[in-house]
């Protein structure tokens, strides 16, 4: 019986130590929680009194904040399509073909992709992407993303293929289907949790990405959301909160939705490096 | 598509059975391969290329930069002022302290805990605290870093709020302890990685193993201490360099502090980004680029090696 007893008073100082630190991690975002709906809102915790949508209306009223949104959305779409179908072609060339040298490949790939942050390799990105003339375009923006996300990306994408067995390829292909017929036709579609998957993790990386927009755009019409939120200040420098925080709470909705979504949809397994 | 098909024989491949043939696998990688080499490789050698001159953003050695031999090396160790705040030794000692303080000792600490924690609550309580972990690890890093500003706000900061509430005093943390300040942001932004990863080692040992545990009346701390830890000896390490990499990289505290005040939170990404956009001395920052990156290459091969020490 004490022992019991015991286990249940442990149990229960697990659960109070457990919550009490969940309830530390949610501290600095309860803000969020009512800021965006206080008309009134400043940098303390408040409930709003009323409750109302008037920051929102704002916030679509501002065709440079609307624009903002736009451009991330662009910027993290174009990405991830890019990213999406090569990882995809040179994951499944990774696991299938007999190439040779494909491990010292990998083992490079690896190694560079680990090695040339962005926050250590700004200067030649900057260099590079002047000298391409891509300077200030959405396109600079989306093609180095892409090519700093790749690594990681094949390498979650070719764990995947390999652990689907051969056989279905095979037996397309002894059906009379071409390899190439046999990849778009049977490994696809098998293959598609794997593309939700790194997907998913390329939007929200190249969604909530500050520095490379920061380092590569200038003009305002350009701007993605993570940096054009740094110019609702007032001209005396201080913050317009009401503004700010309901431009966080769109600007986040993306990420949660996504975040619900793979939660639903695979448990939020978890993958490696889900995040670079 | 339709060349490759043509060009693919997959019937005369007898002897080296795949399932793609070279050339296919081939035009398979090509896509990947240019936008990598472009925007990982080449900058790789590029950075260590301008780090040899005194490129600069504007001006006359923004077009026609020249060769000054490892001259923007001697300046970053220059020892007569290599220490002092604002410069690289500085820069690269604060880094230090906070890869120690907030990955190693703070995510990883934290992170195991939780992990451990979480296997014994009650299913709501895990999913609560999950919730607000990983939400502080996913959220876009300009929403945290305004999350924290007007966390730690002086005059109505919620942190404010709650010590008046007990009769502490307040305190103007981003300026009197900027270190401290982001050392406890990054523990709170990362702990969800190592709280996830050691959480799916946990749950990948035998049951029975506790069980036994429980039979013989082993307490909880027993059964972390002997069974759980060793057996998850190998996701530590990798934990560890993953964490001390990306701590080491992080730009986001930049998003809170700015580097400031008076270059106390420092960062060397954030010296880096300093160096070449706000001085706009290229070469310079190039160097520190340089430097960046060897240090991610030791760790990486490190890493590197322990991946194929476990598959071999």
């Amino acid at each position: 019986m004490k022992l019991t007893l015991s286990a249940f008073l442990g149990r229960i100082a697990f659960s109070a130590l457990a919550a009490l630190i969940g309830a530390a991690f949610a501290l600095p975002l309860l803000w969020f929680l009512f800021a965006p709906f206080n008309a009134r809102a400043e940098l303390g915790l408040a409930v709003p009194d009323p409750w109302t949508l008037a920051n929102f209306v704002t916030v679509f009223g501002n065709n440079f904040a609307v624009r903002a949104l736009w451009n991330s959305l662009i910027q993290s779409v174009g990405g991830v399509i890019l990213v999406g179908a090569a990882a995809t072609l040179a994951a499944y060339a990774l696991s299938r073909s007999a190439l040779p040298g494909k491990r010292a490949v990998t083992y490079i790939l690896l190694l560079f992709s680990s090695v040339v942050s962005g926050s250590a390799a700004m200067v030649p990105i900057f260099l590079i992407v002047s000298a391409a003339g891509l300077m200030d375009t959405h396109l600079a923006v989306i093609l180095t993303f892409a090519g700093g996300l790749l690594p990681t990306a094949m390498f979650i994408l070719r764990d995947f293929i390999d652990s689907i067995p051969k056989s279905y390829e095979e037996s397309a292909m002894v059906a009379g289907a071409s390899p190439v017929q046999a990849f778009f036709d049977v490994a696809l579609p098998v293959i598609r949790p794997g593309i939700v998957v790194v997907v998913v993790w390329s939007f929200v990386n190249i969604w909530g990405s500050f520095l490379i927009p920061f380092i590569l755009l200038r003009s305002d019409t350009n701007m993605p959301a993570s940096v054009a939120i740094y110019s609702f200040y007032s001209e005396a420098g201080t913050p317009i909160v009401t503004l700010l925080a309901a431009y966080s709470l769109i600007y986040s909705l993306p990420v949660i939705a996504l975040y619900l979504f793979v939660s639903w949809k695979f448990g939020f397994r978890f993958f490696g490096g889900i995040k670079a | 598509m339709t060349t490759t098909q043509i060009e693919t024989k997959p019937k005369r491949k007898v002897r080296n059975f795949a399932l793609l043939s070279n050339k296919a696998g081939a035009a398979f990688l090509t896509p990947a391969g240019l936008l990598v080499s472009v925007f990982v490789i080449v900058p790789f050698f590029w950075v260590i290329f301008v780090s040899f001159t005194n490129r600069t953003l504007l001006g006359k050695t923004a077009l026609n930069p020249e060769f000054v031999g490892l001259a923007n090396y001697f300046t970053l160790f220059d020892p007569s002022n290599f220490l002092q705040r604002g410069q690289f030794g500085f820069s690269l000692i604060l880094t230090t302290q906070f890869v120690l303080a907030s990955a190693l000792f703070g995510q990883a600490l934290l992170g195991l805990l939780l992990a451990w924690l979480i296997q014994t609550v009650p299913p709501w309580v895990k999913r609560i605290t999950e919730t607000f972990v990983i939400a502080a690890w996913i959220l876009p890093e300009v929403v945290i870093g305004f999350a924290w500003f007007a966390f730690l706000d002086r005059d109505q900061g919620t942190l404010n709020a709650m010590l008046t509430s007990v009769g502490l005093p307040k305190g103007d943390f981003l300026l009197e302890q900027p270190f401290w300040v982001i050392v406890v942001f990054n523990t709170w932004r990362g702990a969800a990685f190592s709280m996830m990863l050691f959480g799916s080692a946990f749950s990948s040992i035998p049951p029975s193993y506790f069980q036994a545990a429980d039979v013989a009346g082993a307490s909880s701390w027993q059964k972390f201490r002997d069974i759980g830890l060793p057996l998850i000896r190998g996701h530590i390490v990798t934990d560890l360099i993953l964490i001390t990499m990306w701590t080491f990289n992080t730009f986001t505290p930049f998003l809170l502090t700015n580097g400031g005040p008076s270059y106390r939170t420092e960062l060397v990404s954030i010296y880096n980004y300093r160096v070449a956009f706000n001085d706009f001395q290229f070469g310079k920052g190039a160097a520190v680029g340089v430097i960046m990156m060897l240090i991610n290459l030791a760790f990486a091969l490190v890493y590197l090696s322990l991946g194929r020490k476990k598959k071999g």
